[in-house]
């Protein structure tokens, strides 16, 4: 090793990358969009995106290239806002989106600009247990029992945690009327946590291949995800009588569709998610499709569980985080000592 | 702890009086063997175990699909960077900081230690920090057209940032303890800078900086945490191979992601081969020191 | 000389100094509070006190392999030679996922421990493990080298002179080796109070008792809130930085000390 061969090497090593970078914004020049998510919607995107790209092809004759990425929803938008040029968002939760919106990437109003709070689909928190419930966990009151293990994520790191943690307060607060007594059950229902991953897709790691837990909360397309990939001798769904309509939101980040030239696509392209194809594929990933008929077809998949709506028991996202789980909320208080 | 002395391979020397009791040397292999069961092999068996569940055509699948091939080009690609970049660096910094005196040596020292202790995650922030869209010089940087961050550049500007100290760090201690005597006398017969670095220092630092430069390959082709953090996760763009096994596994295609692990597996003992194929030549040409 | 102070500017210093910008507009009051939450202590003291434990065990276990691997001669050297740097060459998620599988009350070390109701996963202990993994690989790669070119002359000579082995060794192997050591337990120690991505799968990340330094930032980070964020980073940072710092001059006054 000698500073000549040195040399050579960073020079071989800078045409490498100049080629590569040369590649890479030929590719961007064919039309693409690219669709920034959150955790569970992997398989869901991939279905529609093949479904998408042959739609367009057939309407526009134009092909088109979808490029997806996936992570934990909080991280996501921090990634757009930092200057991941997504074109369009599809998180879990419209906080995140609100954040996007808040560094004037895209309009305040973004909620508005698509039917359904711009939500093409929606779900609900469910439970997963093994098989045979052996802790006979039916409802929200059986997970603060003394000797109950129940996994969930962090709600600090995790957008599912968030909706699982609001789902259980909301069941409290709407039986008894109280926000006293909901803060002392979801007290009581975290002392039975032991382990609080950084993702929901962590923590069904810890319930179904290390064995951890005897209840794992979870969406409900998840909850069928791993009874799928896991075994249903295994595991098995637990609906509650009662939970949270959880809306994941969709929306077109303006100032980078504008830089591309992809508003046009973008907006079909989210469009497409609520025609009655879109929403098959959505109730076959089961997520529960706004289309009547899709919701009818797949009716067996998605029991009757009475939904409450985050605005009815929170008012509105930004409240909710800045109550529960800003630094020194609620969160934080139940494990103060 | 006992006290063996033997000479081992060392190039050229190669006398060998093993005057230790060989019951030391069976207790203490066997510890390290102990400590690299419980530590290594168990977990690599069993990264291999899941690699190879669903046997040999499903493996060669999983690493042969289309985004594991670009995973691998982009994480062989950073290395290829990285690591000249950083070995030029690394010679460069140990001489200056063992071979000239300086006030604020010991502060210099540490700051090139920091990157070892700032967390992956901030790591990638700070980078994030610098040159995202939120920032003056990130916006300024993005009206010219200049993407760093969320693509190749700044995946490779992080790993160089996460991986700049091991090569210096290797050599510091090294060049400490062979002092500066040689240098000096060659100095005094007249000899120049350029040449005692290349006929002196280079040869007497080689071993350190071969070790700098495969612990700076390996943990370039293992880094997670900040390249996490600045690369946007597009599959086939800005995926590296420890992305990509991310990915697999939280699609629950722990196979998959298993057997594309296993592949990192493989570069690593590869850049030990490579080590010990160039201990061979140097022994070949050994200079005799 | 010019060379190393710019390119340590250019990668280092300014990129860390964003840091310190983005807690500027934060003030006084806020910046304590935020460094200074009960849950946020906790945390460094968890992310202090398991690095600290890590690296002990990773000073022994390093410097028996480094002195097999350079002294001794057996087969399959080649191999543990190799995989020294696994733990590098391993994503830290991955390798965390693999112990994490590993020590699960239904995985392969997990079973057997839990007849002694000994549970690792989701404790400090779990932490402690991880990260004597990431260590590892610092000590030995640092006390290599130096061994290898150890003259064995000094060795012959001591013996020579009528010392026994265990005098040897101390006398002249570990003073010797000490600078490297000390370099490599510095390392190993550094990196683990930063280590995350192997950390969280066995941490259990519970507030007040299994939750790391650097997953409080990553927290903070989901809240938006840089600012406080790179508080906590600026924190351990600054922690980070004068413990190398003390490291070096120790370091510095050994070696001047050996020396003469």
């Amino acid at each position: 090793m000698n500073l000549q061969g040195i040399k050579k090497i960073t020079l071989a090593a800078t045409i490498i990358l100049a080629a590569g970078l040369q590649g890479r914004n030929a590719m961007a020049a064919s039309t693409t969009l690219l669709n920034v998510s959150y955790d569970p919607t992997r398989e869901l995107y991939q279905s529609e995106n093949i479904a998408f790209t042959q739609y367009w092809q057939k309407k526009s004759g134009q092909s088109v290239v979808i490029n997806q990425s996936h992570g934990g929803s909080g991280k996501q938008a921090r990634a757009v806002i930092d200057g991941l040029e997504a074109d369009v968002v599809t998180l879990a939760l419209a906080y995140d989106i609100d954040a996007i919106a808040d560094s004037k990437l895209l309009d305040l109003n973004w909620q508005k600009r698509l039917s359904s709070n711009s939500t093409p689909y929606s779900s609900t928190i469910v439970f997963v247990v093994r098989k045979g419930n052996p802790k006979q966990i039916k409802n929200w009151d059986d997970l603060v029992k003394p000797g109950v293990s129940v996994i969930t994520p962090n709600p600090k790191t995790s957008g599912g945690a968030r909706w699982n943690y609001l789902a259980a307060w909301g069941y409290k607060q709407k039986q008894t009327g109280s926000a006293e007594q909901a803060k002392t059950f979801i007290k009581a229902l975290y002392k039975n946590v032991p382990v609080l991953d950084t993702g929901a897709r962590g923590s069904t790691l810890s319930f179904a291949q290390r064995g951890l837990g005897d209840v794992l909360i979870a969406w409900e397309n998840e909850a069928h995800l791993i009874v799928k990939e896991f075994g249903s001798d295994k595991y098995e769904i637990i609906s509650p009588a009662v939970s949270i309509l959880a809306e994941p939101p969709v929306a077109v980040v303006d100032k980078n569709v504008a830089k591309h030239g992809t508003r046009k696509l973008a907006e079909a392209y989210l469009n497409f998610l609520y025609t009655p194809q879109a929403q098959d594929i959505i109730a076959q990933n089961y997520y529960r499709p706004r289309n009547p008929a899709a919701l009818k077809k797949y009716s067996a998949n998605f029991p009757h569980i009475k939904l409450f709506t985050l605005n009815e028991v929170f008012g509105n996202w930004r409240n909710a985080q800045k109550t529960h789980f800003q630094d020194g909320g609620v969160f934080d208080q139940i494990y103060a000592l | 702890m006992p006290i063996i002395q033997k000479a081992k391979s060392k190039p050229p020397v190669a006398k060998k009086r093993v005057s230790d009791p060989i019951s030391i040397q069976i207790l203490l292999i066997g510890l390290t063997l102990l400590f690299f069961i419980g530590f290594v092999f168990v977990p690599l068996g069993l990264i291999f175990s899941q690699a190879f569940q669903k046997g040999w055509s499903f493996y060669l699948d999983a690493i042969s699909e289309p985004y594991a091939i670009e995973a691998v080009k982009l994480t062989l690609l950073t290395v290829a960077i990285v690591v000249p970049v950083n070995a030029v660096f690394g010679v460069a910094a140990a001489w200056a900081i063992t071979k000239f005196n300086f006030k604020g040596k010991t502060a210099l020292k540490s700051l090139l230690d920091l990157p070892f202790a700032v967390s992956p995650v901030i790591a990638g922030l700070i980078f994030v920090l610098l040159v995202g869209s939120r920032t003056p010089f990130g916006s300024w940087l993005g009206e010219l057209g200049i993407k760093i961050i969320f693509s190749t550049p700044g995946i490779v500007i992080a790993t160089i940032f996460v991986t700049f100290p091991f090569i210096a760090r290797e050599l510091i201690p090294l060049m400490e303890a062979q002092g500066r005597d040689e240098e000096e006398a060659a100095l005094t017969l007249g000899a120049k800078g350029w040449q005692i670095f290349g006929k002196i220092t280079l040869p007497n630092i080689r071993w350190g900086l071969l070790y700098g430069m495969i612990l700076c390959g390996a943990r370039s082709i293992g880094e997670f945490g900040a390249v996490s953090v600045v690369s946007g996760h597009i599959r086939g763009q800005t995926n590296t191979i420890p992305l990509h096994v991310e990915i697999l596994y939280s699609e629950y295609n722990f196979t998959a992601s298993f057997a594309v692990a296993s592949l990192l597996v493989f570069l690593a003992l590869l850049t030990v081969i490579v080590k010990s194929g160039m201990e061979k030549h140097f022994q070949k040409n050994s200079f005799h020191l | 000389m010019g060379y190393t102070v710019f390119y340590l500017s250019a990668i280092v210093i300014v990129p860390l100094s964003m840091i310190f910008f983005n807690t500027i507009p934060m003030g006084w009051e806020p910046f304590l509070n935020a460094v200074t939450a009960p849950r946020v202590l906790a945390s460094y003291r968890l992310s202090f006190s398991t690095a600290f434990f890590a690296a002990v065990v990773d000073a022994f276990a390093g410097l028996l392999t480094a002195w097999v691997l350079v002294r001794y001669r057996f087969p399959g050297k080649g191999v543990l030679d190799a995989l020294v740097d696994l733990p590098f060459a391993l994503p830290t998620a991955v390798a965390g996922i693999c112990f994490a599988t590993l020590y699960s009350p239904i995985g392969w070390f997990g079973q057997i421990l839990a007849r002694w109701n000994l549970q690792i996963i989701n404790t400090p202990t779990g932490i402690v493990i991880a990260l004597i993994f990431i260590g590892f690989p610092f000590v030995v790669r640092t006390i290599q080298p130096v061994l290898e070119e150890m003259e064995l002359e000094i060795e012959e000579a001591a013996q020579c002179l009528g010392a026994t082995r265990w005098q040897t060794f101390r006398k002249i192997l570990l003073p010797h080796l000490f600078p490297a050591l000390l370099t490599g337990v510095t390392l190993a120690f550094a990196r683990g109070i930063g280590e995350y991505g192997s950390v969280i799968f066995i941490a259990g990340n519970l507030p007040m008792k299994t939750e790391i330094a650097p997953l409080m930032i990553m927290s903070k980070l989901d809240q938006f809130d840089y600012a406080g964020a790179s508080a906590v980073a600026l924190v351990l940072l600054c922690i980070s930085f004068s413990m190398l710092l003390l490291l070096n001059a120790v370091q510095e006054w050994q070696q001047k000390e050996y020396r003469s």
